[in-house]
């Protein structure tokens, strides 16, 4: 065990980042995660690596195109109104089968939307957020320790499968510092990249990165080989945090900051009597299916900072094997534990529960 | 008192989460959980500012307390806006140089404190939150001066070293030293 610093959840991106080996970041300021921008400006110059404030998000997402292209592992950072202008290059870079991660510090929507933490770009995230058949693997730490080890797992992650990582946070964990260890981050796992268009030196045939294909049956075989390294992701990537689950008659889930909240909400609950457990996705693409599969509560509850958007997936996973509630705040507002201890409460009246 | 729930608010430019991030950083030091929460926004040097401080010895839950045990209270408006959401039982300290008023509540304790005037005394009245520190740590015990003084010494960058002995010299006027 290394010794512990005290740290913003966005510079402990920064610095993790570093320690797994990216050398080229590509940003924009937008409040809530400029400090992870900030950070960078700081301390790539001084290892040599390269930090880039681009004209605009869009510039910024095609530099990591670009870099990653070239096969060096790339990082650019916003929140929610700059993650759909850099949706397009997502796409891109998607279909170039490129590594990259993108970390989206999400905040209150849509349109400009306003500054305060928000988690209601879950539906972007892990449908796709631009145009065409792909999906981001999505990453949904809840505390600054875990945000530095999903760091280096998303650039591990997203160099051995070659699909972009998204780390999903919001302005809280952006924002809030907490004790961590970066001796407890995963190593870096360079993967061997022939791929790469970084110089034949005339020894070899050119690389090509490229997304355009306008025969259909051949762009149609790109996306389905694409769609069988899904198959495999979804197969062994699958994340989550579990627990009291197995008496429990309703299982509550959330991801990111809001677990934190319920985990304060389900322990007050559990003091009172009430069969209340836990699931906790950490990666939102792939879904943790197969929790919810192995479950059989009366109930399930999904908490958000939005207007429900994970509950969907919830009622996907379980089959609907239980009725599926929801309840949350949005736009910038957190909701506290006693609002979610009421409607469990609730719920455990309709569902015949008793505490 | 080991833990607690703490909020630190004033105005934008008083310390208030320098003061928070010492808290939490002589926390830290002590292996204890712990998070610190600052509030964010369009803010400027004269705004509102706020953190919220949990020490604990269980991992923390939610990061934003709904009850603080602890108001520091710098400016009038942070007295009122959190007063009512203060834990029974709870302490009050708050800026009695700059917040003419007295707290409301009768089932808190409420310590009064002329930070501003005693930092400005001491030559630099910016460091009225060092000045609160100390008295905050006087009356619950959370830490000692010592180590308050070993987080101030650690968490001063380098090039800022000169700052070290006045800082720690306010919260000794705030302790009553």
């Amino acid at each position: 065990m290394g010794e512990k610093v005290l740290m913003k959840g966005n510079e402990a991106i920064g610095e993790a980042a570093i320690r797994s080996g990216c050398r080229h970041f590509f940003g924009y300021p937008i409040t809530p995660q400029t400090e992870l921008s900030a950070y960078m400006a700081k301390k790539m110059p001084k290892i040599g690596g390269t930090f880039l404030q681009a004209e605009s998000e869009i510039a910024a997402i095609n530099m990591v195109f670009g870099a990653s292209g070239a096969g060096v592992r790339a990082m650019t950072s916003s929140s929610s109104p700059g993650i759909s202008l850099k949706s397009e290059g997502i796409s891109y870079i998607a279909a170039g089968d490129l590594p990259a991660v993108i970390v989206n510090i999400m905040r209150g929507g849509p349109g400009l939307g306003g500054i305060q933490p928000a988690q209601s770009d879950y539906f972007q995230a892990t449908k796709g957020g631009g145009h065409g058949d792909y999906h981001l693997i999505v990453l949904a730490p809840n505390g600054v320790q875990e945000l530095a080890n999903l760091t280096a797992d998303a650039f591990n992650i997203s160099d051995e499968y070659r699909i972009p990582v998204m780390l999903l946070g919001d302005g809280t964990i952006g924002q809030m510092m907490e004790p961590v260890d970066f001796d407890e981050i995963p190593k870096p796992v360079y993967a061997h990249k022939p791929w790469a268009v970084n110089g034949t030196k005339n020894k070899r045939a050119a690389n090509c990165v490229k997304t355009l294909y306008l025969t259909p049956s051949e762009l149609e075989d790109r996306v389905i080989e694409r769609y069988e390294k899904y198959e495999i992701v979804k197969d062994k990537l699958q994340r989550w945090e579990e627990h009291d689950t197995e008496d429990a008659d309703i299982i509550v889930s959330s991801y990111g900051i809001t677990s934190r909240v319920v985990e304060t909400a389900v322990k007050q609950l559990r003091s009172e009597g009430f069969k209340v457990g836990i699931i906790r996705p950490i990666t939102l693409w792939p879904f943790p299916e197969k929790a919810y599969k192995a479950v059989h509560p009366k109930a399930f509850l999904s908490v958000e900072m939005s207007m429900g958007q994970m509950v969907e997936d919830i009622k996907l996973a379980c089959e609907c094997s239980a009725p599926v509630y929801f309840t949350g705040r949005t736009g910038g507002i957190i909701p506290t534990p006693d609002e979610v201890i009421a409607k469990i409460k609730e719920i455990a009246g309709e569902v015949k529960i008793n505490g | 008192m080991n833990n607690c729930e703490m909020i630190l608010a004033g105005f934008g430019g008083q310390g208030i989460l320098f003061a928070g991030k010492i808290l939490a950083h002589a926390a830290m030091l002590k292996n204890k959980q712990l998070s610190w929460l600052p509030s964010y926004g369009p803010e400027m040097r004269g705004g509102t500012a706020n953190c919220h401080v949990i020490i604990s010895d269980e991992p923390v839950g939610s990061p934003i307390i709904t009850e603080p045990d602890v108001l520091v209270a710098m400016n009038a408006p942070s007295l009122d806006k959190f007063e009512g959401a203060m834990a029974p039982g709870g302490i009050i300290f708050a800026d009695s140089s700059l917040i003419q008023k007295k707290a409301e509540r009768n089932d808190i304790k409420a310590i009064y404190i002329a930070a501003t005037e005693i930092a400005d005394s001491m030559g630099n009245k910016s460091l009225a939150n060092m000045v609160m520190l100390g008295a905050v740590i006087k009356e619950t015990g959370l830490f000692t001066l010592d180590e308050i003084e070993e987080t101030i010494t650690r968490s001063v960058p380098a090039k800022k070293a000169a700052l070290v002995e006045p800082n720690i010299n306010a919260v000794k006027a705030g302790f009553g030293l």
